[in-house]
């Protein structure tokens, strides 16, 4: 066993393997200072809630708090290690200022109440403003981070008793264009591809994929097999220095917003020199014609006008992607929160399915996630989309869910498509709707443009209801303060990217008065009395279990089938991947295997939009296109974004995270660990920027953008010149300001752009235009970790490191076998 | 022939289907999507009127390439309207009746392009025929997107 400072070396070891073998075990934990692992009173099991990556944990007991974690060796997500969100992240938990009691608005101010008070406050308005208006009054925005029990129940409160379409998740702001792109390609959503991919491949490609901050545990799997023999080629695609594109055999770092130029590029050279696996598209796909004619002028010296990017390079990254015998394509917020989302990201899928690179060990797509749960929010239907990636402008789904209800298919709304929540702040806005229910997510840091934003919520005739952790920045502006328990403290499921169900169970208890927030959606339901068409109670279950029964139940026949799971299959061991049922007991590794898919007219999730205009298409439109259910090639042709540099705004911001922290700092904010390690906001300016603002490292400048400004300590990278990058974690919980500045400002999304992605609603971060002002000289130089895509181009003298409370253990090598801890099994501590 | 007629008809209906998308945009500047997505529409109207401008020529029309415009100040008070009005309810009919008449007026445009296709085919002229395959399709889906945005957005406004 070793010992490690994690936050000065994020991904630890190096456990070499190549191609076609095993990775290695690495059982990676961090116990609260001063404990052995012989003094743990249990382990139980769950997995990862800070990132989206799925890594299996146990969560140390001690006197009835969470006193550490280690990975899970038995896991095939992780086998065994952790980030260092999870390593420390924990801690917030047991934060003092945790929110324990319900609260109202009374004469202005929040002040304590009691369950029944709050409750009944909310289940007043709820039943006024049906009586009064309708279901168009009442608007959901849930999150990414609750589990799979809680968003289906959301759902079926929301669409099947309430009757209201306007419910989203905050997914919108991270993976909305995942789904999109996917059922844009393959009718459905659901990833054709596995994180075992990368133990196979020859050629991972990654798109606006920081992998490293973002999923550092794979990342770990990925710098394991560089480290190995015949190790993969990388292509990174990123404006950014990221340690992604420092392992790269070609990095490609565009003007951003041109993603959709690029894409084009790398697929008219791919075309050009036929490395197209055309039996393959002859027999599994539609569309290709349309391709080639579109990418025909998209040269790469065409391309390279329009990305400032050489030819030479997309050319040669173009070579490596058309001779690849496995490749694997990974996309995340560089093209999602970017021009064009969802047409750049289907430029993706487009290379594998025309390379014919799908369904086989090493060749996949991970449309990657943002959030532990955003999986869940998007097959439960927490995004508003229908549970079990039914196609809301089908009827025989739309029925078919209302068998499964028992209710009647007109209770479901499914007349257009499911509010998102920019249209929903819209309709708040106007209001229209009357009641807003928040739940897990901080809207007034992490939605663009927060003055706006903020005006918004803080309308009188709004009824602001905001259930969370901890008092956030949205928190404040609400009228009822519901305080919920969180990972660790209730139990339930939650699947990650690569389709890996795992149970979380409950480990201690929340603090205070707070519930599960199952238990306060169901609450809900019953003092409304929601009921089902033969006058039983609409929500059938009390607990989580009965509630994963339910939804198994809805999935049953469709592709995210989870009928074969149970919470016992789940416990001990590994993380099962969906479909799972009669036929595939233990799982399925990879879909899309002999080239089918799930986009059969009668039984896709989705008949697609039009990418430029968002239009849906008709039922018919897509039947004629795609009879046969085989996978869709759409072609795009590139268009600049809305908003252009200008000579008052010059530079392009992008808007980001960093490996420390998880969105709004709410849980990492509260790690001292995590929050030392990149305590203050920062900019990433390049040298000739810099230069040409008069910016040293360190110094404090003003960023602005016409719709506000910042205040942040220089910090000077090998990004792309012409552009600037701010971290979107900082808000002002932890400030004077409370909930909006107290003079300058620090949320990354004061700058933001109101525009969105027309196909999948997802807004965009990456293209504000702005500049940047010198307004003092720094005591030193900028706080930005040095770790990470931060690094300074100088060498400024100091590191990134953590203090002896950082140091957490690693031990290489030992089985991946089911360990004997069940979930609340005591066993003899964290030696294997 | 009077294929110069309907080239004349499609040059004024593509204009006013722009200045109509041009002035949705800046009368609903709060709804994002609508400001966005009518401008970048309006673009694709802009780019007909050249082509039929062009190809007019052959048949004896002296059409003017540049898309008719409206004066910026206009523009400006409409903008600023939309950011008045953006928080009453009656706001929102209006952008019904805008939507409805962007669909009706698209309808005209590619009800044009219909027949100058089908005038293209019967003479054999591929040039003619050419501009039309490059344009009837972006009225499509100009028409589509109004459509969708009424399906969208006329519950809400319509039961609010």
């Amino acid at each position: 066993m070793t010992s490690k400072d994690r936050i000065a070396q994020p991904w630890g070891s190096r456990t070499p393997y190549g191609p076609g073998e095993d990775w290695p075990v690495r059982v990676d934990a961090h116990l609260e200072e001063g404990l052995s692992p012989g003094d743990v009173d249990c382990w139980v099991q769950t997995a990862s809630i800070l990132h989206s990556n799925g890594d299996a944990l146990d969560v140390a007991v001690k006197d009835g708090r969470i006193a550490g974690v280690r990975g899970r060796a038995a896991d095939r997500v992780n086998h065994g290690r952790l980030g260092v969100k999870d390593l420390y992240g924990w801690q917030a938990n047991s934060s003092p200022d945790r929110l324990t009691r319900p609260l109202v608005r009374e004469n202005g101010r929040l002040v304590e109440t009691d369950w029944d008070t709050a409750m009944e406050r909310i289940v007043r308005r709820t039943r006024e403003l049906l009586d009064e208006q309708g279901p168009s009054a009442l608007g959901f925005y849930t999150t990414g981070q609750l589990f799979a029990e809680e968003y289906y129940t959301l759902g079926l409160i929301a669409h099947g008793g309430l009757g209201t379409n306007h419910v989203d998740g905050n997914t919108r702001l991270c993976t909305a264009t995942a789904a999109a792109a996917l059922k844009e390609s393959f009718g459905c959503d659901g990833q054709p591809g596995s994180y075992t991919d990368v133990d196979h491949a020859d050629v991972i490609a990654l798109y606006g994929h920081n992998m490293a901050e973002t999923q550092s545990v794979l990342w770990m799997r990925i710098l394991d097999r560089l480290a190995g023999p015949n190790p993969p080629q990388l292509i990174c695609v990123d404006p950014r220095p990221t340690r992604v594109a420092e392992q790269a055999t070609v990095h490609l770092a565009p003007r951003p917003g041109t993603n959709v130029a690029l894409m084009n590029g790398l697929l008219h050279e791919i075309v050009a020199h036929d490395w197209v696996d055309h039996d393959y598209v002859e027999a599994h796909a539609v569309g290709f014609q349309e391709l080639q004619k579109r990418v025909e002028e998209y040269t790469p010296e065409y391309v390279s006008g329009i990305c400032d990017v050489p030819a030479e390079q997309i050319r040669e990254a173009a070579r490596i992607l058309g001779t690849a015998e496995r490749l694997l394509s990974t996309v995340l917020q560089g093209f999602y929160q970017s021009n064009q989302a969802t047409a750049a990201s289907v430029q993706v899928n487009n290379i594998n399915i025309i390379r014919g690179m799908l369904g086989r060990p090493g060749c996949g797509i991970l449309q990657m996630n943002g959030q532990p749960t955003a999986q869940n929010t998007r097959e439960a239907g927490g995004d508003g989309d229908l549970p079990a990636f039914r196609n809301w402008s089908n009827d025989e789904h739309v029925k078919d869910l209302a068998r499964v209800w028992n209710v009647e298919p007109m209770d479901i709304p499914h007349y257009s498509p499911p509010t998102h929540v920019m249209q929903m702040m819209r309709y708040v806005e106007d209001g229209s709707i009357r009641l807003l229910w928040v739940s897990g997510t901080n809207p007034a840091v992490s939605l663009p443009e927060l003055q706006r934003i903020r005006s918004i919520l803080q309308q009188e005739r709004l009824l602001l209801v905001v259930q969370d952790i901890f008092m956030s920045e949205t928190a404040q502006l609400a009228d009822v303060v519901l305080p919920a328990a969180t990972w660790g403290e209730k139990t339930g499921t939650f699947t990650n990217v690569d389709r890996t169900v795992h149970l979380s169970e409950k480990a201690v208890d929340p603090p205070g008065e707070a519930k599960p927030d199952l238990d306060i959606f169901i609450d809900y339901a019953r003092r409304l009395d929601l009921r089902d068409k033969d006058g039983d109670p609409l929500v059938k279950w009390t607990d989580a279990e009965g509630a994963f029964e339910g939804w198994k139940e809805c999935t049953r026949g469709r592709p995210c089938d989870y009928t074969g799971l149970t919470y016992e299959k789940l416990r001990g061991g590994s993380g099962v991947q969906w479909p799972c049922n009669d036929e595939h007991p233990d799982g399925t590794e990879r879909i899309y295997q002999d080239g089918k898919f799930w986009s059969a007219p009668d039984y896709c999730e989705s008949y697609g939009r039009d990418l430029v205009t968002g239009a849906p298409l008709e039922p018919d439109e897509y039947r004629s296109m795609n009879p046969s259910g085989k996978a869709v090639i759409k072609a795009a042709a590139y268009l600049p974004p809305h908003e252009l540099p200008s000579e008052d705004y010059p530079l392009q911001l992008m808007t980001g995270r960093t490996l420390y922290h998880f969105h709004t700092r709410t849980k990492t904010g509260r790690a001292p660990q995590l929050q030392d390690a990149a305590p203050e906001v920062w900019v990433e300016v390049s040298e000739s920027d810099a230069d040409a603002a008069g910016l040293a490292e360190g110094d404090l400048a003003r960023v602005s953008s016409p719709r506000g400004s910042v205040e942040a300590q220089v910090r000077i990278t090998g990004i792309r010149p012409g552009s600037l990058f701010l971290p979107f974690h900082y808000g002002y919980w932890d400030t004077s300001g409370g909930h909006e500045p107290d003079g300058a400002g620090r949320a990354a999304n004061e700058l933001t752009i109101t525009d969105w992605d027309p196909a999948s609603k997802q807004p965009i971060f990456k293209t504000a235009a702005a500049r940047i002002e010198r307004i003092a000289a720094g005591s030193g130089p900028s706080k930005a970790p040095t770790t990470t895509a931060s690094a300074p181009v100088a060498d400024l003298g100091t590191r990134t490191v953590g203090d002896g409370s950082a140091t957490a253990s690693e031990e290489v090598g030992g089985r991946r076998r089911s360990p004997e801890t069940a979930g609340g099994a005591t066993t003899e501590g964290a030696a294997r | 022939m009077k294929i110069g007629l309907v080239l004349h008809e499609i040059h004024h209906s593509e204009n006013e289907l722009a200045k109509k998308l041009l002035h949705v945009s800046e009368r609903h500047k709060v709804d994002h999507e609508i400001y966005h997505l009518a401008r970048d529409l309006a673009g694709w109207s802009h780019r007909h009127v050249r082509e039929i401008a062009e190809i007019g020529q052959r048949y004896g029309q002296d059409l003017n390439p540049e898309p008719d415009s409206e004066s910026g100040v206009l523009h400006d008070v409409l903008e600023k309207g939309s950011e008045l009005i953006g928080r009453r309810a009656k706001a929102e009919l209006l952008m019904l009746i805008d939507l409805r008449e962007v669909y009706t007026k698209a309808s005209g445009v590619s009800a044009d392009w219909e027949m100058l296709a089908q005038a293209a085919q019967g003479i054999k002229h591929t040039d003619l025929l050419d501009v039309t395959k490059r344009c009837h399709p972006d009225t499509l889906r100009q028409m589509r997107w109004a459509n969708a945005k009424l399906k969208e957005t006329s519950t809400q406004i319509l039961v609010s």
